[in-house]
């Protein structure tokens, strides 16, 4: 089933992306597919550029070479504003939010909506709650309560309905689930999978392979700037991913080998 | 009028957590939620209120308290009770007016984590160059010299804030550079005579800035302005938590609503009553001096520009997250540079009415005790020294401690020493509870 996901053209394409930082290359000619309705696990060790493609998507970089294609066209993505222009949205670690606004005002931070000179707080109310409820957010007491009050899933989960509220078509997350427990770690998986059923795709960096299997449709392994295997989900087990991220290969095949996909 | 906006709505601004989330998990029902955002009725708000209050987010509790402390005291060791005399409560409003419009000015640089130390200084300019104005040399109609007062101070705004976001440099260092900068330009523009006044009659315009203190409002009028005031701000907000309620979006339950509005108008009716009754002693002297006015003009303008505007939410955000407002394109540069204009410009409307009070400017004017006594109104008041929470009502509250303790001592004969100890003391107390509450409830801060 997943095979026929993998044969229409993908979201985004990236063909051979180079990054370097003076001597330093962080990048050597990356391919990466990211297919709408499709949850992609980003997987690397530490240094393997996660980040560093991250932000070329995102546009905080500018890859030296290599080409990327938007819904089948090419595309440069030059800054943050490019990114979000097409409908890429980057929900960081650190999660970006303000301990002192509540919900509501973190949602439409820097585009808040005005009603003449004033704040359209009732519009703004409105649709940031549909937009939690849309995503089955339903533990928030208050969508009016500041940030500061919220549990660690909670705070995840605003950041995330933030970054989906434009319309966005690929959603990128870093680490989403790495200061949690048990619980919340659950509501936030839950949550990415109610994406890739909106239709978004999503691109999770995570280093916890528990969360990679359970909620991703593809992995792509990095390791020291090269791709070293990006497969449908079926093709891999743990201790493959692992082996590709350490050493850029598997002994185990896991194209022959591993469990069937389909 | 502690409550005059519709805290309840948009509660964020002024209120502390109780408890922070800790990196790992916490349950959602574990964490203290604001009483007004979801309380059904007044008596589960009251509830929730004083559970919070256990909690250790007293919100606007201590200052309510710190300044019922201080009139009880003053009321009871003062001699002949004079400390409750109408006489002496305008009296005293007019010394806090300075402080007051002072600490609104100083909110909006502690908002962004910021501090202004030159606004004292930057004041007294302002009421320089007004008072320099009505001169028979320049002759300017009033208006014209008090917007070139304010003008003058948010310029210098504009140039140290600047400096600060440009060139990146504590704005610590900044204004204390043009503290003494200020203090010497003060000096050079009072020249060889050192002052200026505003109190000779045959000047109609001087006589118009002496009369923002002095000069009182006719009570018939004050009681109308009085009556429009309860019925516009009650109605605004009646229809609009209404509004809010019917859309099912968060309002404060209808008896909350009804609590504000009564108690803003209970608040307006003694305030009036007691500027109308009769405090001369010789020749009868009634009326509500303008100054008041002027207060609430500033006031309702910064609370909207803080609490309604794009701008006043970003400078929130900034003041919380700084990070947070860069990624969500918020130019962070620009806002904490408007910060500093809006800062003293504040501090130049507080300098006429200074002006005002003093009936003119002498070098004797002390900049440096003003500053402090703004932050310190501001951080008594519920500003936070840290960034990201306050508001201007905090300003209107923590003057009129300040106020308090000022014309208390005064009244009991004592030496401005004591007055210096007991401000200070005060002021300790309220960074303490400003800590206390980051420590419980802002820990989440990044």
């Amino acid at each position: 089933m997943r095979a026929m996901a993998e044969s229409t053209e993908p979201l985004l394409r990236l063909r051979g992306i180079s990054k370097h930082f003076g001597a330093v290359q962080a990048l050597y000619g990356v391919d990466l597919d990211l297919p709408a309705g499709q949850v992609t696990a980003l997987c690397g060790d530490n240094g393997a550029g996660k980040s560093v493609l991250t932000k070329c998507i995102a546009g905080i970089h500018q890859p030296d070479e290599g080409e990327m294609f938007w819904e089948g066209r090419p595309v440069q993505i030059r800054t943050p504003n490019d990114a979000a222009n097409l409908g890429i949205e980057t929900v960081y670690q650190d999660l970006a939010l303000a301990d002192n606004l509540d919900i509501v005002q973190n949602m439409f931070l820097g585009r808040e909506r005005l009603s003449g000179i004033f704040l359209n707080e009732d519009s703004m109310e409105r649709a940031a709650g549909e937009t939690l409820a849309g995503l089955h957010v339903t533990t928030v007491r208050s969508i009016r309560q500041p940030v500061a009050t919220l549990s660690g899933g909670q705070r995840q989960a605003v950041a995330v309905a933030k970054a989906v509220m434009w319309n966005s078509k690929l959603v990128m997350l870093d680490e989403p689930t790495a200061a949690l427990g048990v619980a919340q770690t659950r509501m936030v998986l839950d949550l990415i999978k109610s994406l890739k059923d909106h239709g978004l795709a999503v691109m999770v960096i995570s280093h916890n392979l528990n969360d990679v299997f359970e909620v991703a449709d593809r992995i792509a392994v990095l390791r020291l700037g090269r791709m070293v295997a990006q497969e449908p989900i079926g093709n891999f087990d743990f201790q493959s991913v692992v082996d590709f991220m350490t050493t850029g290969t598997s002994g185990r095949d896991v194209m022959t080998s591993g469990a069937p996909s389909n | 009028m502690a409550d005059s906006d519709e805290l309840g709505a948009d509660a964020a601004s002024g209120v502390t957590p109780a408890e922070a989330p800790a990196a790992e998990d916490l349950t959602a029902v574990s964490v203290e939620v604001p009483p007004e955002i979801v309380a059904q009725s007044l008596g589960q708000y009251l509830r929730a209120w004083s559970a919070r209050v256990r909690g250790g987010d007293a919100g606007i509790l201590p200052v309510a308290v710190a300044l019922i402390a201080v009139v009880a005291v003053f009321t009871a060791i003062s001699p002949h009770n004079v400390f409750l005399s109408t006489r002496n409560l305008v009296n005293l409003f007019d010394q806090s007016a300075v402080f007051i419009v002072l600490a609104m000015g100083e909110g909006f640089v502690l908002l962004l984590g910021e501090i202004d130390l030159s606004i004292g200084f930057v004041a007294a300019i302002g009421g320089i160059v007004t008072a320099q104005l009505v001169q028979p040399t320049y002759d300017w109609p009033w208006w014209a010299a008090f917007a070139a007062g304010v003008l003058v101070c948010a310029l210098i705004g504009a140039v140290q804030g600047t400096i600060i976001t440009r060139l990146r440099m504590p704005a610590f260092v900044v204004t204390l550079a043009g503290y003494l900068i200020w203090f010497g330009v003060m000096i050079v523009l009072l020249g060889a005579a050192g002052g200026v006044g505003i109190t000779s009659t045959q000047f109609q315009n001087q006589q118009v800035l002496y009369g923002i203190v002095y000069s009182y409002i006719d009570p018939v009028v004050s009681w109308i302005g009085l009556v429009v005031l309860v019925a516009v701000l009650g109605g605004a907000m009646w229809l609009r938590d209404g509004s809010r309620r019917r859309s099912g979006l968060v309002a404060p339950p209808v008896g909350l609503t009804l609590a504000k509005i009564a108690f803003i108008a209970i608040a307006g009716v003694v305030v009036v009553a007691i500027c109308n009754a009769n405090r001369g002693s010789i020749l009868p002297i009634v009326g509500v001096p303008w100054v008041l006015p002027l207060v609430l003009v500033v006031l309702t303008a910064w609370t909207l520009l803080l609490e309604r505007t794009q701008f006043g939410r970003h400078m929130y955000a900034v003041g919380g997250n700084a990070e947070a407002a860069r990624r969500a394109g918020i130019s962070v540069a620009r806002v904490r540079t408007l910060g500093f204009v809006l800062c003293s410009a504040t501090a130049g409307v507080a300098g006429i009415i200074y002006l005002s009070q003093l009936g003119g400017m002498t070098t004797n004017i002390n900049g440096g005790q003003l500053v402090l006594y703004a932050v310190a109104a501001a951080v008594i008041g519920g500003t936070s020294l840290f960034g990201g929470r306050g508001r201007a009502i905090h300003g209107l509250l923590g003057g009129l401690v300040i106020g308090a303790i000022y014309n208390g001592l005064y009244l009991m004969g004592l030496p401005i020493q004591w007055q210096l100890i007991v401000t200070g003391l005060v002021l300790l107390a309220a960074v303490s509870v400003d800590s206390l509450s980051r420590k419980s409830g802002g820990g989440a801060r990044v």
